[in-house]
């Protein structure tokens, strides 16, 4: 693409790189604001005095004597056990991208070989599956889960959120699969390999662009979870997000609005080392998936 | 039967208990404790923890999304949790589906350091025992009344007029404050509000809404009044919001939870010109009525139905231990507590003259939450100035009535 | 494939989500059909720190007897669907007939819960979806045709607005354009009106939740546009150039129409997921002005007594909304199905 057909006149340059750093400080700017301000009070960070004491950190230097503090992070870390619930995400985050991606390769791999009608007619059901709003399915799920006693462990929450992303999963894995040619699997069947063998040693190493691309999808979703994580999980097994959300503070107290802000900070952390580790498949694999729709 | 009138006088009276309570006298028994997540319940059960043994396991979970989960752990047989820990309105649910126990044998047995009226009496049986009151009171700028030459208000009527005239004096554009984002929170404000002009939510009885009357108007019209005189981002306004706005300094008369106080009046997040200036008053009345226009709320906890008799002797023991004057004390100032041990500081005047001043208890009424939440959502519009109070109460006993039929209330 | 093949290697995806979601959807539509039982009420006298109170309270007794003769509930049919709360088909009638002019028609309806957020919910699908198609394949052209060492850190930073979890996004952004934030600040300045709120009028806060709405969707379009980019044949780009095709002549009528299977997958899943709206709403204190089908969900399970039967009938009509609105999608994805099988 960056070839001869892709040459163009210096304003139209102008005018795409203008518009891309434009992008680029939109897409960045609340973010890096909130760096900046981690390492202020709260009545810095959120002031309702003057915006531009977050900048210069008026009342940090009044109730710290510096104009940085680590306060917050230490808070949430330290004196709040911030790593538990990180700990805890950990968990939940890695079991459910691998066991989603385990059942959503095979069943998309099945529904992009079976030419039969009703694997279309499951992948509509399947959408549906999606359209159900999660809240909703999670109040469903409390009375069964505590009388069978499975309420607050992490095994039920990974194998809930495993459940509701399939159908997103199945969708992209589904159609990553029909851009691999069927030639490639059909001819090692014809050379004497049952269908699982051909899909073990023929389509398992062609397959990873796409499933990469899906796991970091499935991972964003078990990683930003609220609405299971928050209902199904007892307090020692609370995940980040509503650990986060528990420090915000509700109307009997107030809470420690910094220790939020910082946490939410050092949730990002690992996200930037994934995303920059896995960029390049990234990319290839929606390539080779997405494209077909 | 009124705390606050009889503890004005005993709260001088600490009892600083040396009885020894390493063994709490729990045979054996398990113990979890559903509560939300604050200071003063987090000190209740680390207090109720200290009853653990080799035989007597203690657990909780604290969480803002206790309420959610209640009525389903409750439900289930065996309880998920021993106790779980309520307020006027989250024990109703439980209430309704009979969930929790009487406690009255288990007070007799173990109670003896419960006063009367910490006991929540339904019916002629003790279904909680509170520990700890709140309710909604008045926080105002004495520097800035002394500078518009005006007393502390004591009526919603007075509140109006200060607030127009430090806007006149050109002081503040936006003196005042209440929480009154939509939902919970502003249909909190229009309970408030209603309870004080005496009149009743539903007909005696009955689950029939009653508020379509004068006093649901005068209500609806003093809350546009104070509107008016709010920030007009007032229907995104929680307590975190008017809270931050007042140790801003940017409101000069503001109604808030007494809870807050004690984060109000410390030195972080604020200088000094607004909290050396911060008075904390009682509700104030609303239409020449004698009560203040607020609610009185406390938190209590329940022992659940569906465990064993053994568990839940051992929970109600493990309960009392966490509020036993020692607890009290040690964390005086993280509530207005109920149980002996507190001595009312500086944060608690506000809460105490409003409940001298006999203002009601949020009620306890099975149908309440219904309301409670038609109010919250159906009102933004009339704040707005989008309807008329007229419509406005229509449409929230429209609203009510279709809920209230739904969960069996109304046919 | 063979049925038997198909069916084991389906076997745990269709497992799980039987068990947890087909299994729900199905009690949940039941549920909708029913109502709670009449309750038994009594007065009693209550009392507490505060004094005695005579209040009315549910005689347990008599409605557990009630409860053990039916134990789902009353059947109410779909009389829930058609409530004030609903589909209010009965109030509809009547603004229907008593109208003064359409406008106080429509005004009616927009009063009734149901088609107050269903508005905004419809605005916002239809706003918001084709904004981040457009906006996503603007920036993955741009980002496309950078120098290589710049496009790894923007990608990177591209992805921000989606990786930040919206609960906390929100409530940044929230403070950020209240007016005394720095972009509310800026926003005053900029329009050169001091008493400029976002939070305060309906119109300003609908686009404030678009805006948000497009901002954190964008790079998820960007990623799979960016990705279908790196596969447009060059061949056919540079016969477009020698027949002397200007730049956007290309982009229109070579990149994009390659691109299209990619436009449908994306508008799919944003048209799903832009109908359940929700987040914002909580994040931005939004309530008093936008609310969506998703957000009436989560008032009616989040009251202090749950509404479950109603939220039920909610969640039914939110997965028949979405049912029409893939409608034309779906079609189309169905003959491309049969075009393949063939």
């Amino acid at each position: 693409m960056a070839s001869a057909a892709m040459k163009r006149s210096p304003t139209l340059a102008i005018f795409a790189t203008g518009f891309v750093i434009l992008w680029v400080i939109i897409a960045s700017f609340p973010f890096l604001w909130t760096l900046w301000g981690s390492f202020k009070v709260q009545g810095d960070f959120f002031s309702k005095a003057d915006w531009t004491n977050a900048l210069w950190g008026t009342r940090t230097i009044v109730e710290t004597g510096d104009a940085f503090t680590t306060h917050a992070y230490s808070g949430a870390w330290i004196d709040q056990e911030f790593w538990r619930a990180s700990l805890n995400t950990f968990i939940v985050v890695f079991f459910t991208v691998i066991i989603s991606l385990t059942f959503g390769t095979l069943g998309g791999y099945a529904l992009a070989r079976s030419g039969y009608r009703y694997a279309f007619w499951l992948l509509m059901i399947a959408l549906v599956f999606r359209a159900m709003p999660h809240i909703t399915l999670v109040s469903g799920y409390l009375l069964p889960f505590f009388e069978w006693n499975v309420w607050g462990h992490l095994p039920t929450s990974i194998i809930v959120l495993v459940a509701i992303n399939q159908p997103f999963t199945l969708w992209m894995l589904h159609s990553f699969f029909l851009n691999i040619p069927k030639d490639l699997d059909e001819s090692a069947m014809v050379d004497g390999c049952t269908r699982f063998q051909a899909f073990r040693y023929v389509i398992i190493p062609v397959m990873w662009p796409g499933v990469i691309t899906t796991g970091l999808f499935s991972f964003l979703l078990a990683y930003n979870d609220f609405a299971v994580t928050a209902m199904l999980l007892s307090q020692e097994n609370q995940t980040m997000v509503p650990k986060i959300a528990s420090f915000l503070g509700s109307t009997f107290e107030e809470g420690n609005v910094m220790f939020a802000v910082a946490a939410v900070v050092s949730a990002t952390a690992p996200l930037f080392v994934l995303i920059l580790f896995f960029q390049r498949q990234i990319v290839s694999g929606l390539t080779a998936g997405a494209v077909k729709g | 039967m009124n705390f606050f009138k009889t503890t004005a006088a005993s709260a001088a009276i600490v009892l600083m208990g040396s009885t020894a309570y390493a063994d709490c006298g729990i045979a054996s028994g398990n113990v979890n404790i559903l509560g939300n997540e604050f200071g003063a319940i987090q000190a209740l059960v680390a207090g109720a923890k200290e009853c653990a043994s080799s035989t007597v396991t203690i657990e909780s979970n604290l969480t803002t999304e206790h309420r959610d989960i209640q009525v389903a752990a409750l439900t289930a047989n065996p309880a998920q949790y021993t106790s779980a820990i309520v307020a006027n309105s989250s024990i109703v649910p439980l209430l309704n589906e009979g969930l929790i126990r009487p406690l009255d044998d288990l007070i007799a047995k173990y109670g003896a350091g419960i006063k009367d009226t910490q006991k929540i009496t339904i019916d002629g049986k003790v279904m909680a025992i509170a520990f700890m009151a709140n309710a909604q009171h008045l926080y105002v700028r004495q520097d800035i009344l002394d500078a518009a030459g005006l007393e502390v208000p004591s009526s919603y009527e007075e509140v109006i007029a200060a607030g127009q005239a430090i806007r006149d004096a050109g002081l503040m554009e936006h003196p005042f404050a209440m929480n009154s984002k939509t939902g919970w929170n502003l249909g909190e404000e229009f309970v408030n509000m209603y309870t004080g002009t005496g009149a009743s939510f539903f007909k005696p009885g009955t689950a029939e809404p009653a508020i379509n009357n004068e006093s649901g108007i005068l209500a609806l019209n003093t809350l546009k009044a104070l509107a008016d005189l709010s920030n007009p981002d007032f229907l995104t306004f929680d307590s975190n919001a008017t809270g931050a706005i007042w140790e801003a300094g940017d409101v000069a008369i503001a109604q808030l939870w007494g809870s807050r106080a004690s984060g109000i009046l410390d030195d972080e997040g604020s200088t000094e010109e607004v909290t050396s200036n911060t008075v904390l008053a009682a509700a104030p009345t609303v239409g020449g009525g004698d009560t203040p226009a607020s609610t009185l709320w406390w938190d209590g906890f329940t022992i659940a139905a569906n465990i064993s008799d053994e568990d839940a002797e051992a929970t109600f023991i493990a309960m009392v231990n966490g509020i036993r004057p020692e607890v009290i004390t040690a964390n005086n100032d993280a509530a207005v507590w109920l149980a002996d041990g507190f001595t009312p500081g500086p944060a608690a005047t506000g809460v105490f003259a409003t409940a001298s001043a006999g203002a009601r208890p949020y009620p306890m009424i099975p149908f309440m939450g219904l309301m409670h939440s038609a109010l919250g959502d159906e009102l933004s519009d009339f704040l707005q100035g989008g309807e008329s109070a007229e419509q406005a109460l229509a449409d929230i006993e429209a609203a009510y009535t279709a809920a209230a039929k739904e969960q069996g209330f109304l046919q | 494939m063979p049925h038997k093949t198909f069916f084991w290697f389906i076997f745990p995806s269709l497992a799980a989500m039987f068990l947890f979601i087909a299994m729900p959807i199905v009690s949940v539509a039941f549920q909708s059909l029913f109502i709670e039982h009449e309750q038994v009420l009594i007065e009693v006298e209550n009392c507490g720190p505060f004094g005695c109170e005579t209040e009315t309270i549910i005689d347990n007794d008599a409605t557990a007897a009630i409860r053990e003769a039916e134990p789902l509930g009353r059947f109410n049919g779909l009389g829930t669907y058609f409530d004030r709360g609903h589909l209010a088909t009965s109030e509809i009638g009547e603004a229907w007939s008593t109208r003064e002019s359409l406008g106080a028609f429509v005004s009616e309806v927009m009063n009734l819960p149901f088609y107050r957020a269903l508005a905004f919910t419809l605005t916002y699908t239809f706003v918001c979806t084709p904004l981040i198609i457009l906006l996503g394949l603007a920036i993955a052209l741009g980002v496309n045709a950078l120098p290589k060492m710049f496009k790894g850190p923007t990608i990177f930073v591209s992805l921000l607005p989606m990786i930040i979890t919206p609960l906390i996004g929100s409530l940044i952004l929230f403070w950020m354009i209240d007016a005394e934030g720095v972009i509310g600040k800026t926003l005053q300045v900029l329009f050169d009106d001091p008493d400029l709120s976002l939070k305060a009028s309906p119109a300003l806060t609908w686009i404030t939740l678009i805006v948000y709405g497009v901002w954190s969707s964008a790079p998820f379009a960007f990623v799979v546009f960016y990705a279908g980019l790196q596969t447009v044949p060059e061949d056919t780009l540079e016969a477009a150039m020698v027949d002397g095709a200007s730049r956007w002549e290309r982009v229109r009528y070579v990149v994009v129409p390659y691109l299209m299977p990619l436009v449908v997958f994306i508008t799919l899943i944003q048209l799903m997921d832009n109908f359940r709206v929700f987040e914002p709403i909580v994040g931005f204190s939004a309530s008093a002005n936008a609310t969506s089908l998703s957000y009436i969900i989560f008032a009616d399970l989040r009251g202090d007594i749950a509404r479950f039967n109603s939220a039920a009938a909610t969640s039914i009509l939110t997965i028949i909304g979405v049912a029409i609105l893939l409608t034309p999608v779906l079609i189309r994805t169905w003959r491309d199905f049969n075009r393949k099988r063939t």
